[in-house]
């Protein structure tokens, strides 16, 4: 049965195992970090929010600082879809983002049906109320 | 020893007689962490308990509770209606009831859901020190007003009116309203100021006092207040407008006692909440148990740029939730950016009840499942004499870790009440402004825009643009026009979407628009910005997506722009990003700066430029639809360059017709070069992770262990919640004039 942790991350608890959730590649044990079953590089944040103003002319530019700011991208070794983006310091320790007690979730789902897509929930529908 | 107490009843007497004692001679009645440190339910009163034995129908409850609510939305369309203040006018402002003991059990359906919440802690002050203080007392017809958020208000820029709603000469609830009032006679106009030092540069400081006997404002204290704010219209019309709010909502109590009697009215207020928490923690239980740890950094204090850390453990099991901040920065004890432990409580209360469950009642039930750990002192949790006046730039932080890391719980929930959003847009990109008005009056507060964040990107929809702020969903942005009648500046680009501001996705955040404006007509007239996040971005993106760019202030000076538009108008240009690039005025200075602007004096027909932030976006940009990528393009929101640097998309020029091919082709390659740019995670860890931050950038907060704390210093660290000396930072003009000081003993050859 397939848990659909984030869009691009399942775990199989069968198998324990991170999977991505575009090519089912598998990405090593639940119980451990997915980041370490995945690829990672890191970017200066400028190539993805590039500046909008002149950054010849303006210390400020709409781009982030690269002394300050660093995105670490983190892709499938198999398919290359990303999985997650973490902003960061440069040199600061990657968060261990998601541990989950697969042995509860073990628990939980047993007594769930299997899905095979992730839910979305219902729209939002504002309660009646007036504006001017 | 041959003297004992001989009996129980003699220890408690002397035990009553000490209290006794210390409660006669306590010289001042500070903010009771009894009270501060419990943002739970109080238990149920034996009145609470007789009233549910004869009143427990469900069916019964909840048409009162229904019959309640209608007459709290009633209230808040009259504090929307009249009230003074723009924010009132644009939905920062809410109206609600309470139990006798305090706790809010029904908020208005619109409105700003944390400003109610923090409502309970004045209560329960009146209710513990006034009641029965014989110079005081808690009479029918008596009304408190409370704005220091030590005692229990988001910040000290809000006002709150509470009334006891009596019946047969008891306390049965209690009715209050709050308004984002904006001027409070602070250091700088507005409310909001980021230059505040110390608390008592913050402007009014009300204690819980009662201001009404006999439902009359009493006219000494309201000349007082007046008297101590830049804008003594606004202090008594907003008075008067709270005071008939919660009349109204008084009179529907009354009514509905009448009609349902009065245990019934009890059992239903105290029900509501109870009921509350009984769902909250079903619904806990149906999250899978586990950690979800997310940090982020806050790049400045308004005064100063530096990297402050809100670092966030977010645990779940079974049916309750643990929100452990420790490891945070430690406070700034001469800074404004600190926010109170209950000010980060309020602000979740708010996720919850908006982003995650919008279909449960809004009362503070909400909380009861959840803790809160903290370091004592800290930038969440400061000491007494710690300025807090622009908590907004550690608690709206505070709240985004806290909405991404309950994103990652919920997504695979597969009963959700709502869907998994991306994170909202958190800073306040909005002028506040303070002067004469054209009408020779003087004012100070802030733009609707702080109501213009974009939303987050949803897993099946783009976010929506400049949708609400995070604290309150159902808030208007104001008519531009509107406001022009009033203040003495103009919006000459206003609500005009920026090109590339986006949080790029397979869906996208929602946008932010841009605002150009210039004072006109006055003889003294300044804004001031009190925003952050111009070197590192205020938000992510979730699962792939990205989050926002980073935010300037940029300047034209040295032109009057409506001379300009008199006498040369197509000299002018509609984005910040054409004034800026192609500097359109040969006479004008250009220049960016961050978005913290302290008050400054205008002159006429200078512009001053920002951006209201994107909403982050969700999953991989190169899994966008193509489609989706070419409506933004021909909407103006998207750069052909953008749409290929990040997405990918190949279309025809002039007519862009997409290339399916070509755009899946030029995307499989993308991922392939991607994949080769990549290494395994734990070998690129051992190349990237460092000992230490930067030494080149004053750092606040744990590194990789959350129980050392950086004080500004990348070589020293101390034990969380224990640095010493604390941190108190130089006035930055001060550390400027050093500067420049060295610099001329270096010219004048004595250095
Ligand atoms: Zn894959």
């Amino acid at each position: 049965m397939k848990v659909f942790v984030t869009t691009a991350l399942t775990i199989d608890l069968e198998s324990e195992a991170w999977e991505c959730a575009h090519c089912g590649h598998e990405l090593g044990p639940a119980r451990d970090s997915y980041k370490r079953g995945l690829l990672v590089r890191e970017r200066d944040p400028a190539e993805v929010h590039a500046p909008i103003l002149d950054p010849a002319r303006y210390a400020f530019t709409f781009a982030p600082d690269p002394a300050w700011c660093r995105l670490l991208e983190y892709c499938c070794p198999h398919c290359g879809h990303l999985a997650e983006v973490e902003y960061l310091p440069p040199g600061h320790p990657p968060a261990h983002d998601i541990e989950l007690d697969i042995d509860a979730l073990k628990a939980q789902w047993a007594a769930r049906e299997e899905q095979t897509e992730p839910s979305l929930g219902p729209d939002f529908t504002p309660p009646p109320h007036h504006h001017h | 020893m041959s003297e004992t107490i001989t009996s129980a009843g003699a220890a408690s007497d002397v035990a009553s007689g000490i209290d006794k004692f210390l409660k006669d001679t306590t010289l001042f009645l500070s903010p009771d962490p009894e009270i501060m440190n419990n943002h739970g339910l109080e238990p149920r009163t034996a009145y609470e308990e007789a009233s549910i034995a004869r009143e427990n129908d469900p069916r019964r409850l909840e048409i009162l509770r229904e019959r309640l609510l209608a007459g709290v939305n009633e209230s808040f369309e009259m504090l929307e209606q009249m009230g003074a203040a723009p924010g009132a006018k644009w939905g920062d402002c809410v109206s609600a009831v309470y139990t006798a003991s305090g706790d809010l059990s029904l908020a208005s359906t619109g409105g700003v859901v944390i400003f109610c919440n923090l409502v309970q802690y004045p209560i329960k002050f009146i209710n513990k020190y006034w009641t029965e203080e014989s110079s005081v007392g808690v009479r029918e017809g008596d009304a408190f007003l409370v704005n220091d958020a030590r005692y229990g208000q988001a910040h000290n820029t809000d006002q709150s009116l509470m009334l006891p709603v009596f019946w047969e000469g008891r306390i049965v609830a209690w009715a209050g309203a709050t308004v984002h009032e904006g001027e409070n006679g602070a250091i700088e106009p507005g409310g909001m100021p980021s230059t505040a030092e110390q608390v008592w540069d913050e402007g009014l400081k009300i204690s819980p006092i009662k201001v009404a006997e006999n439902y009359e404002l009493k006219r000494d204290l309201v000349t007082f207040l007046q008297n101590s704010v830049r804008e003594p219209k606004l202090q008594y019309a907003d008075m008067k407008v709270k005071m008939y709010v919660c009349r109204r909502i008084e009179r529907r109590i009354h009514e509905a006692i009448a009609e349902f009697g009065v245990e019934a009215v009890v059992a239903a207020l105290r029900m509501n909440l109870e009921d509350t928490a009984a769902e909250v923690r079903r619904r806990f239980l149906e999250w899978p148990d586990g950690t979800v740890r997310h940090a982020w950094w806050t790049d400045g204090t308004l005064r100063e740029n530096c990297l402050i850390k809100i670092n966030l453990e977010l645990v779940k099991k079974g049916d309750s939730l643990t929100f452990d901040y420790r490891g945070s920065s430690p406070e700034f004890t001469n800074r404004s950016n600190n926010s109170l432990d209950i000010t980060v409580k309020g602000m979740l209360a708010q996720l919850f009840l908006t982003f995650i469950w919008p279909d449960l009642p809004r009362n503070q039930g909400v909380l009861e499942p959840v803790k809160f750990i903290f370091d004592t002192p800290s930038i969440l949790k400061p000491a007494f004499g710690t300025p807090n006046a622009q908590s907004m730039m550690s608690v709206f932080t505070a709240w985004s870790v806290g909405q991404v890391s309950a994103m990652k719980f919920l997504h695979s929930v597969p009963h959700k009440h709502t869907r998994v959003v991306a994170p909202w847009f958190n800073m306040i990109n909005t002028f506040l402004f303070g002067g004469i008005t054209q009408h020779g009056e003087m004012v100070g507060n802030v733009c609707a825009d702080i109501n213009g964040m974009g939303g987050g990107a949803l897993a099946d929809r783009d976010g929506q643009h400049s949708c609400a702020p995070i604290f309150a969903t159902m808030a208007d942005l104001g008519e531009q026009e509107f406001i022009e009648e009033e203040m003495p500046f103009i919006q000459l680009v206003s609500k005009k979407l920026m090109r590339d501001n986006q949080g790029f996705g397979r869906t996208r955040g929602g946008m932010g628009y841009q605002m150009v404006l210039a004072m006109r007509d006055s003889p003294a007239f300044g804004f001031m910005l009190t925003a952050i996040g111009c070197k590192f971005p205020n938000v992510p993106g979730l699962f792939g997506g990205y989050g926002c760019p980073t935010y300037p202030l940029a300047r034209v000076s040295g032109i009057d722009v409506f001379e300009i538009l008199r006498t040369n108008p197509g000299q002018f240009r509609y984005s910040i990003e054409e004034l800026m690039n192609e500097r359109p005025f040969p006479e004008a200075t250009y220049s960016t700066h961050p978005m913290s602007l302290p008050y400054t004096l205008a002159k006429r027909g200078e512009l001053y430029m920002i951006a209201q932030g994107t909403g982050g976006g969700m999953g991989d940009p190169l899994d966008r639809d193509p489609a989706a990528v070419v409506r933004d393009l021909e909407e103006g929101l998207l750069s052909a360059e953008a749409a290929w640097r990040v997405y990918r998309v190949v279309a025809e020029a002039g007519t862009l017709r997409i290339d399916q091919d070509a755009t899946a082709a030029a995307r499989d390659e993308a991922r392939r070069e991607r994949i080769a740019a990549s290494r395994p995670f734990d070998e690129f860890r051992k190349d990237w992770v460092k000992p230490a931050p930067s030494p080149d950038i004053p750092y606040f907060g744990c590194w990789d262990d959350r129980t050392r704390v950086h004080a500004g210093r990348s070589d020293v660290t101390h034990p969380a919640g224990q640095v010493l000396p604390p941190v108190r930072l130089p006035n930055p003009l001060q550390t400027r004039i050093d500067a420049l000081e060295r610099e001329l003993a270096v010219l004048r050859g004595g250095g």
